[in-house]
């Protein structure tokens, strides 16, 4: 076992699939000779030629909708979106044209086309790098949506993305490409639509996916000095969502919280508090309650601590769910 | 890029140089940069209006007769379907049609240029140019009656869904005509476009793409002066579309769109141009939609019947068959044959329309997703249970 990082784990994803696939191509801005600007794609266009992996115009609009030109003749486009806010040009081309068209032509076509997404906060980034756009994609039918939290998944899920029949928008935690662990790649894990527990605990149920997973460990072993043994679930697959695991975990404690770093109104984690209140409600202790980012646009480096989720705030939430059967005294009404 | 002393001193001696002294011919030629880019300021004709032959053009020979009569064959079917699609929303068997009476040349002609293999990225303006390529029409209407989205497999036509997201099929072009480049294939991929949609975004990003990566696409531009009531002139301030190429480097030519004859040579001439590996190729048709944006629209509200009026003089159907009657290549018998197999063509799709189509509640799951989530695993069964439960009470009833 060696230690590498998340960034790297990706990068030798992208690799084996071009190696085991000569469908596959690999583009997007910047993404050639410097390797992208996270360095992602790094070595792939000196290892598999400029006709395999190559820079484009910049025009994310462009990017997407090649793809599914390309997705047409059989290719398998792989395409990076240089940072999350700047796959909104492309949102036409994703919501309209890759969500649909297997389901307009009745399967007829389909473009299994992965767009890779740099995305999220916790790096100091200035204004337009940091946003947690994947409450656009989650909620738009046809995608799948997946992010990883560990350096195992990073390079697993990547590596079934572009495998996957359909459209899949896969959104890494840039605050994670430089966190490392042991991993022996290639290393396969849990598939899409599975969620997996990654600290078993009796008391409450923590749901995180992407950056807000090493929040919610954290915050688990910050716990046990107030005597609270939590689980922490790792949703993994947004798109599609294991209901099993996540239900699973919560009628075993009791209790849930639901963390994303993303703002959150309409977002990933109220989707995810309504289906475990829907299914778990007789197993409930307290109401599900959500610790996100603050409902603003993404605040300027220097105040961008006071928006994330942090370990407190994550045990602040923990602290309201109602252990001595008292109501909530925040929705008592006056 | 470097604005150090050297490079500016560099520059400053031309500038100094007498008018007469010879130019250094060592570095590339500087000519003009968009030589062969622009187009002519004039659109290709070789018919007038009235359907009389102008001088001959070496740049655009005219296409061989028998593909003219041709033409004229799917032009007046192509008519007759688009006529007898209006009579269907009034009888309520479509839910909307946008007419491209008027636009027959060019619907037709764009598709004829074309070959089996080669794809066409649609509007949904080109109901016509489907049926014209072959597509049955019942499967063409698919969208417009309602019961499903795209109704024929564009794979097996070669042929994109009806792209309503405007200009949005120009960048799908030129990803599939590089893809098939790609992978050795010599296609060539065709992308319809209105006048109002070279504005968006992704026509400029598709000329671009295809450029760059010098992929064979014809982007034919169906210049038919309007955007449901917005005019050319608040599209754009440029000599004509066709000069949209220019900043590109992409060459480009403007057409009479309603001399089919014209229409069809320099549509052939494009498709060889791409085919050849040379890359896009962009086309304006000056043309006019004789009928509202579809039957929905009140086409009064934005153009007067004059100007509606001095384009039916320009009628591409009249015009190519006065001129095959003066070529000796069309009689009257052959003309009522035409037109007695356009007669059947209608009658056949009037008769297949005229059922409403079955419609399955439970197909709403089957093609989201290569496989159903469990989600939609859960909503599938909701829904069966609910129309379970519908048709309990209808028997009990
Ligand atoms: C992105 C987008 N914006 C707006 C519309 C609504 N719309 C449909 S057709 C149309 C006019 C398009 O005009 P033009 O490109 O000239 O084509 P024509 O209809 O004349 O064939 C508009 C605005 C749309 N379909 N897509
Ligand atoms: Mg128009």
């Amino acid at each position: 076992m060696a230690t590498t990082t998340m960034a790297k784990a990706l990068n030798a994803a992208l690799a084996d699939a071009m190696a085991d696939d000569e469908r596959v191509l690999v583009f997007g801005e910047d993404v050639g000779q410097l390797g992208g600007v996270f360095r992602i794609t790094d070595g792939l266009q000196a290892r598999f030629g400029d006709k395999r992996c190559f820079d484009t115009p910049l025009a994310e609009s462009g990017i997407v909708g090649f793809a599914v030109g390309l997705a047409m003749t059989g290719l398998r486009p792989v395409v990076e979106m240089q940072f999350d806010a700047f796959g909104y040009p492309a949102f036409e081309q994703i919501a309209s044209h890759v969500a649909k068209l297997r389901n307009r032509t009745r399967g007829a076509l389909s473009v299994p086309i992965v767009i890779r997404v740099p995305y999220a906060g916790g790096i100091g980034g200035v204004e337009h790098h940091c946003d947690s756009s994947e409450a656009y994609y989650a909620h738009t039918p046809g995608l799948k949506v997946v992010t990883p939290a560990t350096v195992d998944d990073a390079y697993s899920l990547l590596r079934e993305a572009i495998e996957d029949p359909d459209p899949v928008v896969f959104m890494e935690p840039k605050k994670l490409y430089f966190s490392s662990a042991e991993a022996e790649l290639p290393a396969r894990t849990a598939p899409f639509g599975k969620a997996v527990v990654r600290r078993a605990g009796t008391d409450a149920t923590l749901v995180a996916y992407g950056p807000a997973v090493p929040v919610a460990l954290e915050a688990a072993e910050a716990a046990r000095e107030e005597g609270w043994d939590l689980e922490v679930v790792d949703v993994r697959s947004i798109v599609p969502f294991d209901d099993a695991t996540v239900t699973a975990s919560v009628r075993r404690t009791g209790r849930c919280v639901v963390i994303q770093e993303a703002q959150g109104f309409a977002g990933v984690g109220a989707e995810i508090a309504a289906r475990v209140q829907e299914r778990c409600f007789h197993a409930l202790h307290a109401p599900v309650l959500r610790v996100s980012g603050l409902d603003i646009p993404y605040p300027a480096p220097m105040l961008e601590h006071t928006h994330l989720p942090s370990v407190d705030r994550v045990l602040d939430t923990v602290a309201r769910l109602q252990w001595d059967d008292q109501p909530d005294s925040r929705w008592v009404a006056a | 890029m470097t604005t150090t002393p050297q490079a500016v001193r560099r520059a400053s001696p031309r500038s100094r140089r007498p008018a007469d002294a010879p130019v250094a011919t060592a570095a590339a030629p500087v000519a003009d940069p968009s030589a062969g880019l622009l187009p002519a300021t004039e659109p290709v004709r070789l018919l007038d209006p009235s359907g009389t032959p102008l001088p001959a053009r070496d740049d655009y020979p005219e296409p061989p007769v028998a593909e003219l009569r041709e033409l004229y064959r799917r032009m007046v079917v192509g008519r007759r379907f688009d006529i007898q699609a209006t009579a269907l929303t009034k009888q309520g068997k479509l839910a909307v049609y946008p007419s491209s009476r008027g636009q027959e040349a060019c619907q037709v002609g764009a598709v004829l240029a074309l070959r089996e293999g080669d794809w066409v990225f649609p509007t949904y303006r080109e109901s016509m140019a489907l049926t014209a390529r072959g597509i049955d029409p019942v499967e063409v209407l698919t969208l417009l009656r309602g019961d499903w989205h795209c109704g024929y497999d564009p794979a097996a036509m070669r042929t994109a869904p009806q792209c309503t997201p405007l200009a949005t099929q120009c960048v799908h072009a030129a990803g599939l005509a590089y893809g098939e480049a790609y992978q050795g294939r010599d296609t060539v991929a065709l992308a319809f476009i209105g006048d109002g949609a070279t504005s968006e975004g992704d026509f400029h990003e598709g000329l671009n793409f295809a450029a760059v990566f010098k992929a064979p696409v014809v982007f034919f531009v169906q210049n038919n002066k309007y955007a449901i009531s917005v005019p050319l002139s608040r599209q754009t301030a440029a000599p004509s579309l066709a000069y949209k190429g220019v900043g590109y480097g992409v060459p480009s030519e403007q057409v009479d769109g309603n001399d089919p004859v014209a229409v069809l040579a320099v549509l052939t001439r494009a498709v060889q141009h791409a085919r050849s590996g040379r890359g896009p190729f962009l086309i304006e048709a000056h043309t006019y939609r004789m009928e509202a944006h579809t039957n929905a629209d009140d086409a009064t509200r934005y153009r007067d019947g004059a100007e509606v009026d001095a384009w039916r003089d320009r009628d591409p159907v009249a015009r190519l068959e006065t001129y095959l009657r003066e070529r000796g290549e069309l009689d009257d018998a052959a003309v009522a044959a035409i037109a007695e197999q356009a007669e059947a063509y209608a009658a056949d799709l009037r008769e297949r329309m005229h059922d409403k189509p079955a419609v399955d509640p439970m197909s709403l799951f089957d093609h989201v997703y290569a496989e159903p989530t469990p989600q939609l695993v859960e909503q599938r069964e909701q829904v069966r249970a609910e129309l379970a439960a519908d048709s309990d009470q209808e028997g009990a009833r």
